[in-house]
């Protein structure tokens, strides 16, 4: 008995023979991650307040109603739009030189972003490197790395990045070299614990067995392998460099004046603060705010890319 | 245990020596010592003398060697500023750093561990959601703008605490608080995943099984075992926060450590500057060792490492 032809189509489907069977379609690795990140409150709530600070400092010179170095004493302490004696040319005031607070504000933006970046780059450099040559060759260098990196924490950081900035002489520059200098402990550790955990792996064996150098494993098969927890290093020690830089410039040893830093606002507000709180704190705020929104960015990184490290 | 103990206290001894050399290193090559004493209107002439006073003339190795050598019978020189013995002002000042710190390290455990105990018992809950966020917006908080927004809250509207100073306990409060809320989240976020782990274990099944009463079971038999690594981390916290408390006893005015330290920085005080960052050095590797050594005592798997 002959099968009538639409059937025998159908027994034998048009496919060759060693075809893929595609059940449902397969997410690509970023459409999950993209999903993650959309359905991560934390993730998102960060991703946007860091999102509209990094627009606002970049768009200062566009946005700013004023110069934010003009001084005009006679428009000294002049308080915010919602107190009862505040202006609309001034909508978050002027500080005791009568120089524009938002002005001031959104410039000074540019600068906590400045410094967490380069310094964040400066320490990722430093302690990617250290922790590759630990976690990769093990052994000795591992041992000297390990007591490099105990050597570095048992170091006061606050106090030696004050002493080194005063004798140098504090500046932007000075401030990002030595946060940069001093930060990279964490990157360090964390870097030397992923790369153990890749060493042995058999992609690694694999390369290592077809003649591929050390530094080309190092840099192509593990360096990119763990680029998820180095992100989210470079995102807290962001945070750690932003808070740094506060606490220097306050304590009058960091950025220095005129330059409008956040830390220095609030260190510059200080004697004022008995009668017009406002003016410590709207920088304060605007510092919890970027570093909240950049940690919040980072835990949610994690969460995303590795939901198996979450706790 | 012996070997273990010897030979993380050889390391200690190692680490402190590498920390007093880097110490050194990084003040002498900063900038040049001579010409920050004599100040931006000195000549030459008299930066070359302070520089024979103060042996600066010397190679670096035979400063370093005279000064370590110093430094091991407790002799950290003169201070160039109060023409007083570095370890008398030390003597002075440290206390109250030490107390601070104490205060603080008190003040973050006691509202932590309860917070990450509860979080951990009520997980997924807003209680836990509720500690996060405490937990969250304690690291993001800068600490020397909360020590004066506490002063604005406490001090200038409700007048409950003084300003500043260290005469009585109550200066002390406000400092405590804000050096403390930054070492809390690490604590807390400890003793919460330390808490979630041991609850899921057997022997903890095991109790309720026995029908012992929840509160029995949480305290002594979860608790017991989750606070042991938080009270390694304690030890360390407490190193940083003696690191940290220059910022606080700046914003407060407290005569500790801190503020002897910040304002030898201004003066261009190097010996004070220099026995100071010794110190908290020294204090920190011996907190790390002896919180070492804790956990290897309870925790005989460690001892390995």
């Amino acid at each position: 008995m002959s099968l009538p032809p639409d059937t025998a189509a159908l027994a034998a489907p048009a496919l060759p023979p060693d075809a893929p069977i595609a059940l449902a379609p397969v997410p690509s690795p970023t459409g999950i991650v993209l999903r993650r990140g959309l359905r991560h409150g934390g993730f998102l709530i960060g991703a946007g307040i860091l999102g509209l600070i990094v627009l606002a400092s970049l768009a200062a010179p566009l946005i700013a109603p004023h110069d934010p170095y003009a001084q005009d004493v006679s428009r000294r302490l002049i308080p915010p739009i919602w107190q009862a004696k505040g202006s609309w040319d001034h909508i978050l005031g002027t500080d005791k030189l009568g120089r524009d607070y938002l002005s001031r504000l959104l410039y000074g933006g540019q600068i906590s972003l400045l410094i967490g970046v380069s310094a964040a780059l400066i320490s990722g450099l430093i302690g990617t490197v250290l922790g590759l040559c630990a976690g990769y060759f093990g052994g000795w260098v591992d041992a000297v790395v390990s007591y490099v990196v105990t050597t570095r924490l048992a170091m006061p950081v606050v106090l030696v990045a004050l002493a080194m900035a005063a004798l140098v002489g504090g500046s932007l520059k000075v401030v990002v070299l030595v946060l940069g200098f001093l930060l990279w402990d964490r990157f360090a550790v964390v870097t030397r614990a992923a790369t153990q955990q890749i060493r042995d792996r058999d992609f690694v064996s694999a390369a290592r067995a077809a003649g591929l150098t050390d530094l080309r494993i190092v840099l192509q098969e593990i360096l990119p392998n763990i680029m998820n927890a180095l992100i989210v290093v470079a995102t807290l020690e962001m945070a750690h460099a932003i808070l740094l830089e506060a606490a220097l410039s306050f304590l009058g040893l960091g950025v220095q004046p005129p330059l409008p830093s956040w830390g220095l606002m609030i260190a510059e507000g200080k004697q004022y603060m008995f009668f017009q709180p406002w003016v410590i704190t709207i920088p304060g705020v605007a510092l919890l705010l970027l570093v909240l929104a950049i940690n919040l960015l980072g835990d949610g990184l994690r969460d995303i890319t590795a939901p198996e490290a979450r706790h | 245990m012996l070997t273990f103990t010897l030979r993380r206290v050889l390391v200690a001894l190692a680490v402190a020596f590498t920390v007093s050399v880097a110490s050194f290193l990084l003040l002498h090559l900063s900038g040049d010592l001579a010409t920050a004493i004599a100040g931006p209107e000195s000549t030459g002439p008299q930066i070359e003398a302070i520089r024979r006073e103060y042996g600066l003339d010397q190679p670096l190795l035979t400063q370093f060697l005279t000064w370590a050598w110093r430094a091991l019978h407790l002799d950290f020189g003169n201070s160039f500023y109060f023409r007083e013995r570095v370890i008398d002002l030390l003597a002075a000042r440290l206390p109250i750093t030490l107390y601070l710190g104490f205060i603080a390290l008190g003040v973050a455990l006691f509202v932590a561990i309860p917070l990450g105990v509860i979080a951990a018992v009520k997980r997924d809950t807003w209680i836990d959601r509720l500690a996060l966020a405490v937990s969250v917006l304690g690291q993001a908080m800068p600490s020397f703008w909360f020590g004066l927004t506490l002063i604005l809250v406490f001090s200038v509207n409700l007048r409950w605490l003084p300003v500043s100073g260290n005469a009585t306990w109550k200066n002390f409060v406000l400092p405590a608080v804000a050096l403390g809320y930054y070492a809390m989240p690490a604590v807390m976020r400890l003793t919460r995943n330390g808490m979630l782990e041991v609850l899921a274990s057997d022997y903890v099944r095991t109790a309720r099984a026995k029908g012992l009463p929840p509160r029995k079971i949480l305290v002594r038999h979860a608790l017991r075992n989750a606070v042991i690594p938080v009270i390694a981390l304690s030890a360390v916290q407490f190193g940083f926060m003696l690191g940290g408390s220059i910022v606080i006893e700046a914003v407060f005015s407290l005569q500790g450590l801190g503020q002897l330290a910040w304002e030898s920085i201004a003066r261009n005080d190097f010996p004070v500057v220099q026995a100071i960052v010794l110190v908290l050095a020294m204090i920190y590797i011996g907190l790390t060792l002896a919180a070492d050594l804790l956990n290897a005592f309870l925790d005989p798997r460690l001892r390995q490492a």
